[in-house]
């Protein structure tokens, strides 16, 4: 079991898609919304992720081939 | 001793002891410092500042690390030069340059660094780490070296040679990632979270981040002891912004500015504006990763990351973990901000170079072309005490300005050199 903090960003065309209810669903995930900002034309979300390992990696790269933005929930941290 | 009270959320000001964390447990916000001002109004003073060493640590009451084991190879107190010949080009009568390009690694990192690597080892980490497309791998690995520990910097694997031989050389362990800039971004928070490392700007970030708050000092003290019109600073995470804003909101709270005020810091340091603070914040990014002034020009008050392609790689943060903070710092100094045209950042860099012989790094060139762009709207008028920050070398990005090698190619005798001249006289150039 592992588990991950990761920020989710939703451009407006994604705003109403049940992203976070599938990840969970399909990937056997626990979600847990710590933070939150939804407006008309993009949305962010600061949620922890339990499972296995595996199924929060795969579960990631599903929510990235949708259209979302995952990141560190610090920002990025590779800098110049 | 570090005048240190603890950590605080910047969002749900939850409060945390000062420990090696950078996120809140409860709302994953970031963390803050905070600092027990009270004594630290009893024993600063200007004089002490003036008799400390000629470095940041001259700030050490206002720095969160114990400075008498610090991690110290000079960062700082860097010249804050006049510019009359790049003023004249520009028609600012008042301006100077910070230039941070000469620390000892050659970028204002070093500021942050040392801050974070003497933090690192009060706290008993041996291993110092960062993931880093240049300067902040430069710098993690002198320090280290410094301070006779080890270092491991996480680069991406299709990173140029020339960018990381200044950091080879100091002998860290490098660690090329094969990935995209998101996946680097990823590997290195999850890595921070399981290996027993301190992370500077990750599990580090609180107390590392404050080593910039320096640049606001040293600026203020070096005009002696008040605060420009306006700053113009190139930003990538933002952080550097935020905190020079808040050097210059501490100086004033303590009192420590020429005919101010002491005031009080009240219970959220970090949003304390003293009035008279009235510098004007400008901030430069390249138009190839500009999210915070996407943002602002926008009238937002989230910022959208965006996947950086610049010239400019050291602002190259598509996520900016300060952005928002950024924004608000912006809009309470009545500031701006400008994204530079990725063009006009060789442009930048050629103008600073030939007007004032100081050769910064393609950051630098945004710096000067942001400049150029508020004095020619007007947002800077000509008698108004303007700084602009130099934060690099342009030795780190020499391929940026590669073309710029056009040399006289001329046979050993004189009429050769006098015939090659003729025609470049002739050329204008």
């Amino acid at each position: 079991m592992g588990s991950q903090r990761v920020k989710f960003t939703f451009e407006s065309t994604l705003v109403k898609v049940p992203i976070i209810y599938q990840l969970g669903h399909d990937f056997h995930l626990v979600t847990n919304i710590r933070r939150a900002d939804v407006r008309e034309n993009v949305g962010w979300v600061v949620l922890e992720l339990d499972g296995e390992k595996e199924e929060i990696e795969r579960g990631l790269q599903w929510v990235s081939s949708t259209g979302v933005r995952v990141d560190p929930v610090s920002g990025d941290v590779v800098e110049g | 001793m570090a005048f240190v009270n603890g950590l605080r959320c910047r969002e749900c000001s939850r409060e945390y002891p000062a420990e090696a964390l950078n996120v809140c447990d409860f709302c994953f916000g970031p963390l803050e410092v905070v600092y027990d001002y009270a004594t630290i109004s009893e024993v600063v003073s200007r004089d002490r500042i003036s008799q400390g060493p000629l470095s940041i640590w001259r700030y050490a009451d206002l720095l969160p690390a114990d400075s008498e084991n610090r991690v110290d190879i000079m960062a700082g107190y860097t010249p804050l030069l006049k510019v009359p010949n790049l003023g004249k080009r520009l028609g600012l009568n008042n301006l100077y340059i910070k230039n941070d390009s000469v620390n000892p690694s050659y970028s204002f990192k070093d500021r942050v660094v040392s801050v974070a690597a003497t933090k690192a080892i009060e706290f008993g980490f041996e291993t110092l780490a960062c993931a880093s497309t240049g300067n902040l791998a430069c710098s993690v690995a002198a320090h280290s070296a410094r301070a006779g520990i080890r270092a491991i910097v996480f680069i991406p694997s299709d990173l140029e040679r020339g960018k990381v031989i200044g950091a080879a050389v100091y002998g860290p362990t490098m660690v090329a990632v094969d990935g995209t800039y998101d996946e680097v971004n990823r590997l290195c928070s999850e890595l921070a979270d399981n290996y027993p490392w301190a992370f500077v700007n990750i599990n580090m970030r609180p107390y590392y981040a404050e080593g910039s708050k320096t640049l606001g000092y040293e600026v203020a003290e070096q005009l002696g002891w008040r605060l420009p019109d306006h700053v113009v600073i190139p930003s990538a995470s933002g952080a550097m912004f935020t905190k020079i804003w808040k050097g210059f909101n501490e100086l004033a709270c303590l009192g420590l500015l020429e005919g101010v005020d002491r005031l009080s810091f009240g219970p959220d340091q970090n949003t304390v504006h003293h009035p008279a603070v009235t510098t004007k914040m400008h901030m430069t990014q390249a138009v190839g990763c500009s999210p915070i002034v996407s943002a602002w020009a926008g009238g937002q008050s989230q910022i959208r990351p965006v996947r950086p392609d610049t010239i400019a790689k050291s602002l190259g943060i598509g996520n900016p973990a300060d952005g928002i903070y950024s924004l608000r710092i912006i809009n309470a100094s009545d500031g701006s901000a400008f994204a530079v045209p990725e063009d006009q950042v060789v442009e930048g860099i050629k103008l600073l170079a030939e007007t004032e012989g100081i050769f910064t790094e393609t950051a630098g060139g945004v710096t000067i072309s942001g400049l150029k762009h508020l004095a020619e709207s007007g947002a800077i008028k000509s008698d108004e005490l303007t700084v602009a920050y130099i934060t690099g070398n342009g030795l780190k990005t020499q391929e940026a300005v590669e073309e710029l090698v056009n040399p006289l190619m001329v046979k050993p005798t004189m009429s050769s050199f006098e015939e090659a001249m003729s025609e470049r006289t002739l050329a204008g150039r």
